[in-house]
Formats: C-alpha cells, structure tokens, sequence
C-alpha cells in the first residue's frame, strides 16, 4: 500500500513500488482521465504535474513520488473552469479527445510559470505531446487564449 | 436544390412514452422485415416495417440524439445531432448525444445496405435525410399536440429554440410540457422539411459547440481504456514475433508467480497473460517464456518487397480500366515523361491503442468498445462463441482516435479477447490491452505501393496518353468484403482515384498487380487515395513542367468538365496567392483530389532547413463538400487531416526487417508533432449538393501539395514517400 497525496487528498493505492505512477492512478485509484499512449515517455497522453511541474507518469516509478503533490486532469479544477480548459472550449479543441488531458495539463504547466508565452515557447513546451487526430492549430491558439484570459492561474 | 422535401408516406412513426424516458420517436422504414413492438404500422402498400429510433425528449425538454456512428474524433455526434436539432428546432444546449446499440435493421449505414458501421467519410452523408425527417417528425407532433391543446392552427405555432409558441393566444409551451400528449396522437404521414434558407443550426459559421468536448476536457470521456467492471481482469497478449509464427511451447511459471498474475492460457493468437491489474500483466508477459515456431512465419524485408514491385511495375498486370489506346498515343507523342512512385507502410497508430473489454455469460457477450463495425463484429464475435449475432451486444463507447484500423474486416483484436474471455470461460470480465508495441507490431498498415506513370503530351503539352501501373497488396481480398469490393482481380480500393482520373486525357489505360507478402494490411485514413492521389498529383506537376505551364494553369486546361474540382482549384489558388512572390528559399505546391463525393484542393508553402528537411509553412485548403453542415467542424477536419497526411508524408514509414516490423513505438515512427504544424486556413465551397465526408478527405492532398512544392524549389521530382530532400549543393 502507497500513499499519494492526489489532487490535494491523501489516497492509498495498492500497487507495487515498481508501478508507473500512470497505472496507479488508473487501476490503483480509478482516476482515469490520465491516459496510457506509448509506456515511454513519447507522446505525452499520460502527462501529470508533481510539485506543479509536467511530468510523463507513465515512466515514473510510484515509489518515486513520495509525497510530491500530484495533481491529474481530475485536480485541475473542481468543475473544469481552468482558464486552459475554458481556452480548449473556446476554441473547439479536442477530436478524439484522448491526448487532451496531457495536452491541458502541459499547457497549464507552462502557463503557470510563462503566463504570455510566445510561439516558440509554445513549441518547446508542447513538442512532447502529440495528438493524432491534429488539433494543434487549435491547441497553439488556445494557449494563447488561456494566456490572455489569466492562465496562469 | 429543392427548398423542401416531402417524405413519403411509407415512412411511419411509432410514438412511445415510457416513465422517465421521455417521447421516444421510432421511424419505420419500408422493405424491412416487421419487428414492430406493438406500435402502428403502414396504411399502404403491404409494406414489412422496422423500427428505427433516434431521438428521445425527455420530460424536462433535453432532446437525446441517438448516433448510429462512432465518434472517433471526425465529429459526427455533433455533426448528426445538428441535423436532428435543426429540423427539430431544438435549443442545442439541451442537445445531448448516445451511441446505439448493434442492430443493422434500425441502424445500418444507408451506404452499405444492411449493415451498420462508420467508415468511408459516409457518417453525415448517409444521414442528413434519415435525421431531417427524424427531427421534422418530432417537431409536427410537439406542434400538433400544442395546436390541440390550445385549441389553434398548427399553422399559426412557430418552435424555436425549444420553446413551441403561438403568437395570436400568447401561449407557450416548452418539449418536454408536450410529449404525453404528442405521444397520443397519430403520427403524420408526411413532413415538410425546412427550406435550407431558414436552417439555424446548419451551416452557422459560429461554432455550434461540439457535444463530446465538456467532457473530453474534463478527463471524463469514457474511452473503453477507462471501462472498469467488477472483478475484471487486463490481459496482455505476447504475440507471435513474425506474422504467421505460432506457439511451439509456453512455460508460464515464472509469469504465474508475478504477484498479481492470475492466469496464463493460449489462444490462436498467441499467449494471454491475465492479472489485476495492467502493470502485473505487463511484468507477467515480460517474464513469460514462449519458444516460437516461425518456420512458416513471414520472413519478408522492405527492401526486397521494394526490388520485387518495381520489377512488377515493368511488367503487364490485370487491367483495371482502359479508354482509348495509352500506348500508342504515348508511342506517337511529341514528348514522354516517365515517373516511378515509392510507398512504405504506414501504421494507423491511434493514440489510444488497441483495446476491447468483454464479459460472457450463459448465451450472451458483452463487448466495450470504440465500436467501428457493428454488423460484421457481430457476426464474427457471434461464429466464434456459438451465439446468434443479437446475443453480441455491443456498447459503442468514445474512439481515441482510428483512422480505420478499429474498423478491421476480420475484429482481429476484438476476437483477441473473446478467446481470452472463452479461455478461462468466461469467469471474468476481460479488459485486453495492446501496448503501444503491440499495436504498432499487429499490422494491418496501409500497405506498400508502387506506381510506374508514363504519358505523353503532343506539341502544345496536352497530355494525349497515360498509362499508370499499379503494384500492391489488395486491403480487401480474403476479408468478408471481398465479394463487395474485389471485382475481376481489381480490388476498387487498391485503384480508386487512378480508374477515375479527372483530368482530359483522351487515352487512359490502368493496370494493377495484387502482390501477398503476407504482412496483414488495412484501410488508413482515405484508403487507395493515400498513394493514388500521391501518384497523380505529382505527376501531374511533371507533365506541367515537361509542358512549360504553371500547375495551376496546367490543372485548369484539363479539368474542363470537372467543374467541382475546378471550383476548389481555383478558390485554393486565388486564397493561397498562387503567382505572387514568395521570401526567397520558399515555394508553393498545389494539390487537387476527390475522395468520398468530396473535392479538396490544398495549397502548401514551403521551404528546406539546413539539414534538407522540409519546413511546411503554411496551407491554404479549399474544401467543396455540398451542404456544409457544421462548417468549424469541416474546417477542424481539413486541418487534422492535414496534419496527419503531413506527417505521413514527411517522416511515415514502416520497415521490416526478415519480417520484423522495425519501428513500434513514437520514438522510431514518426508523427507529426506541435511545432511542425503549420498555419492551415480552410476555405468551404459554398453548395446545395448533398453533404459528403470531411473525415478523410482533407489528407490525400496534402502530400503532393508538398512534393509539389519540393519540385517547384529544387527542379527534383520527390518520387518516394516519406520525403527526403537530397540538399542541393551550393
């Protein structure tokens, strides 16, 4: 049994250390808004934030945590009203919808500690996040939006 | 295009209501056989009837739109809803949508005869009547029910927004006031539809806010990846090495004792290790032990399969269309061009992997899944478990993305885990899980092509002979398709958009050599256009520049009686500022193709970075699908569709090695990424013509678009895909 401190609650998941952080959310805690896409840190679908920084949990051991403060795509907000969320509104984002819970959670990362990035910010922030469905037109100009709508939050 | 439509009058309503649920309207269609379940049935003609429900309304006035297809990202559950809260004159924000159940009667695809499944871009095109007169109906009885409550005209009530009002009285009533009493009175025989003039919801420029999208932000869209029963178990399958390579021996001893691991049992394709939890699977199949028998497996290279097609390529095939004589007019030319095209494998590589969770019981199976094929899982769920087909039932959960792959003629992963659930008799629910490797590894790819194109132009550059040579394997040949599909030796697939050339040429002549390398292949987004467009489109731009002319101009010469082509041509050249310069070290190339009944031209700029890759600037994407029913959907499809041909084009390619599939993950096959996205701008055609498809359309353009422009920069022709750019040297 591990304990994680989630979305700002202390949860027990029963997972062997060696588990991904990904897995343990998912079959560990039923949070499955975090998704598995490659299981090596190539396509960002399982992108969460520890201490605020994006991480892939996908290749982060849960023995590795500690008690970092994790927060998933379930934390961002209580009602999905993060200025990011609001922004991928806005701007029709999602297709398929299944990266976009890495996606918003990398750019609200970004936002956080560039709250106007430019496009090449934009870039270097998102390059590790894909979407096959390619959306990202869509998801440059939402990071924008969110930018100018405080999301920095 | 007429302002309004009357059905006709073997189209009836069966009206329920039932507590909670609400007005369930059910249409019945003619030439079914009757599975009426108590409600009337035709007055006329002797018809047999089916049942065919897609809206419900509910007592507090939402409208539920039943979606006979897989949202999979294209937008169709908008998309159809649109439809049925247009006629309906619903208020969207009260819209929400639901996948169906399996049942080709009520829900099959109108394209495909009785059999209902999402694919070939038909969602909206083989729905916008089926849903007009769905919405049209229901609105008549909320009107009709109105009108006789309030003792007036059903002439004088207008509905709008939800609200059904008369204007003479001042009453006003919202859906869900009316449904008891709609439900008691007879349905019309006929609808009027509504004059397109008058539509609120279709075509509005302004976003008609997608319906999946809420949830998709939230983290609560449920992907069958997330489905979660009581007392399931994930399986992981190792799977054979080579295609063809079976089990010889298992020793499972050292997955059993994996804390978590709670069964190992072999199934045809391979050897499924079932545990709790996904990472106790994962760590069971890493410490599986399997010798495989890869004595009758599929040993084939890349680079022997590419030597082996473009010897075909010289060589006479089936004849797949011939008008006129290609060869002698090309023998008596003024002057030939000759051109041999190159096309690796590509994998689908949706970003969620291949997945499925099913649960049997006593004479039933249960299947979660981003559900493509009803009709044939069905039926090959149904033949391996010994059940009739209705005893499959299918829930039809969100797609994280498919571009054709969940739509596999044989529902290989889908008997994956019934043989899994069959193994271990159906004591648990099973979740399969692919990882990436494992679906990357599965195949089913776009198959490999080569094309060998020659032509020829007289004096003045008219093109008066063309002869083009196909080489690949068939998608369809020995899949349950193939009657449908393979006619003659010519799969339609494998030659679909050469056969049907739109430009004048007055000798055409198309051969076709179906190879079987044995290595599984599948459609992928937009099918044979994904090479045949290629192929066409770029030589297209040889022929140009063999004649001296622009592309565009050249283009413009041959598409005389091709006035929809014409159309997006001219709007993608006029918007893209073809002719007008450029900063230097950039180029323009333009695509045109038809796919689906719809004409896509696109327009890329580009230029080379240091390393001879290319940069793509920007896109300029005209678009002619008929009506344009949700337009920021459209243009949401063109851009995506660019992306994800871009991507192919630029780095996809699926290699074997002795048959080893080389590349099964993001870090060796590349996909496009955020900061190669360029800036697209989508321009729709206005039209009156009946909607087409937008999910596939918007990628066949996109490779040629950017040869092209490689072409007009570097005077080299690129002749093998994905592009690589030999720098030129200074």
């Amino acid at each position: 049994m591990i304990t994680l401190n989630v979305n700002g609650k202390a949860l027990q998941a029963d997972v062997e250390p060696d588990t991904p952080l990904l897995w343990a959310l998912r079959d560990g805690l039923g949070l499955t808004g975090t998704k598995f896409g490659c299981g090596m840190a190539q396509c960002g679908a399982c992108t969460v934030h520890l201490d605020g920084e994006p991480i892939r949990s996908c290749v982060t051991p849960v023995s590795s945590v500690g008690d970092r403060k994790i927060t998933t795509i379930e934390g961002l907000s209580a009602d999905g009203t993060h200025p990011v969320q609001q922004a991928w509104v806005a701007e029709q984002v999602p297709q398929c919808g299944y990266c976009q819970s890495g996606q918003i959670m990398s750019a609200a990362a970004l936002l956080a500690r560039t709250p106007n990035p430019s496009d090449e910010q934009i870039d270097q922030a998102m390059a590790g996040n894909l979407c096959r469905c390619g959306t990202y037109q869509r998801i440059r100009q939402a990071v924008h939006t969110a930018a100018g709508n405080g999301g920095a939050r | 295009m007429t302002a309004t439509r009357e059905v006709t009058r073997r189209d009836f309503v069966r009206v329920t209501v039932t507590a909670g649920v609400g007005l369930t309207l059910a249409f019945y269609l003619p030439g079914c056989s009757p599975r009426d379940k108590g409600g009337k049935t035709a007055a006329g003609g002797g018809d047999e009837f089916a049942p065919n429900a897609f809206l419900r309304i509910g007592p507090d006035g939402s409208v539920t739109v039943i979606s006979k297809h897989l949202e999979m990202g294209q937008g169709c559950y908008t998309g159809l809803a649109t439809i049925v809260a247009e006629e309906l004159d619903a208020d969207w924000r009260t819209v929400k949508v639901e996948g169906a159940p399996a049942d080709a009667k009520r829900y099959n695809n109108l394209q495909w005869g009785e059999s209902q499944g999402t694919g070939g871009s038909s969602a909206i095109a083989n729905s916008y009547e089926q849903l007009r007169k769905a919405g049209a109906t229901a609105r008549a009885l909320l009107v009709a029910a109105a009108a006789a409550d309030w003792n007036v005209a059903a002439g004088e009530i207008e509905v709008e927004n939800g609200v059904v009002r008369h204007a003479g009285s001042g009453r006003q009533a919202g859906f869900g006031e009316l449904i008891a009493k709609a439900a008691a009175i007879t349905p019309p025989a006929e609808v009027t539809l509504k004059d397109p003039r008058t539509f609120r919801y279709i075509g509005r420029t302004e976003p008609l806010p997608r319906t999946d999208v809420p949830d998709k932000v939230r983290g609560t869209a449920t992907f069958t990846q997330d489905v979660q029963l009581e007392g399931m178990l994930t399986a992981l399958v190792a799977h054979p090495p080579l295609y063809g390579a079976t089990v010889r021996s298992v020793d499972p001893a050292k997955a059993k004792a994996v804390p978590g691991v709670v069964d190992v049992v072999r199934i045809p394709t391979g050897v499924a290790v079932l545990a709790k939890s996904f990472w106790a699977a994962k760590k069971g199949r890493d410490a599986l032990q399997v010798d495989w028998d890869t004595s009758t497996a599929v040993q084939v290279g890349s680079a022997e399969l590419t030597a082996q097609y473009l010897d075909l390529a010289g060589k006479p095939g089936v004849v797949a269309r011939t008008v006129g004589n290609a060869e002698a007019a090309i023998a008596g030319a003024a002057k030939t061009v000759e051109a041999t095209y190159e096309f690796p494998f590509l994998a689908h590589a949706a970003l969620e992997p291949m997945n499925c969770v099913v649960r049997l019981g006593r004479g039933s199976c249960e299947i979660w899944n981003g559900e493509q094929m009803q009709t044939g899982d069905q039926a090959a769920l149904a033949a391996l478990l010994g059940l009739k087909p209705e005893q499959v039932t299918l829930h039809m959960l969100y797609a994280g993305g498919s571009f054709g792959r969940r739509a596999n003629p044989n529902s290989d992963y889908l008997l994956e885990a019934a043989n899994i659930a069959k193994a271990i008799d159906g004591r648990a629910p099973v979740k399969l899980v692919w990882t990436r490797e494992d679906d990357m590894r599965a195949g089913y790819f776009r198959p490999a092509y080569v094309h060998r194109v020659r032509a020829g132009l007289d004096a003045t550059g008219k093109p008066v002979g063309w002869s083009q040579r196909i080489v690949g394997q068939s998608i369809l040949s020995g899949t349950p398709f193939e009657a449908w599909a393979v006619k003659d030796g010519i799969d339609g697939t494998s030659v679909e958009g050469v056969v049907d050339l739109p430009y004048t040429v007055p000798a055409l002549h198309v051969e076709l050599h179906t190879t079987k390398p044995g290595v599984p292949v599948q459609w992928w987004r937009s099918v044979g256009h994904t090479h045949t467009g290629y192929a066409t489109e770029v030589f297209i731009d040889e022929l140009a520049a063999a004649a001296r002319q622009d592309p565009v101009a050249f283009r413009r010469g041959l598409l005389a009686g091709q006035p929809r082509h014409l159309g997006v041509l001219e709007l993608a050249a006029e918007k893209s500022g073809w002719g007008t310069p450029l900063p230097p070290g950039q180029a323009r190339g333009i695509a045109v193709h038809k796919s689906f009944d719809s004409y896509v031209a696109e327009v890329a700029e580009i230029s080379l970075r240091q390393d001879g890759s290319v940069r793509v600037h920007r896109v300029v994407c005209a678009v002619d699908c008929g009506v344009a029913v949700n337009p920021d959907i459209i243009t949401s499809q063109m851009e995506g569709g660019i992306a994800f041909g871009l991507g192919a084009a630029l780095y996809g390619e699926i290699t074997l090695d002795r048959g080893v599939v080389e590349q099964t993950n993001f870090d060796r096959y590349r996909t496009l990424r955020l900061p190669e996205m360029p800036v697209v701008e989508v321009h729709i055609v206005p039209s009156a013509e009946p909607p087409t498809g937008v999910g596939e359309p918007g990628v066949p353009p996109i490779g040629p678009a950017v040869a092209n422009a490689v072409f007009a920069l570097t005077g080299r022709p690129v002749r093998k895909l994905p592009i690589r750019v030999e720098r030129a040297t200074a």
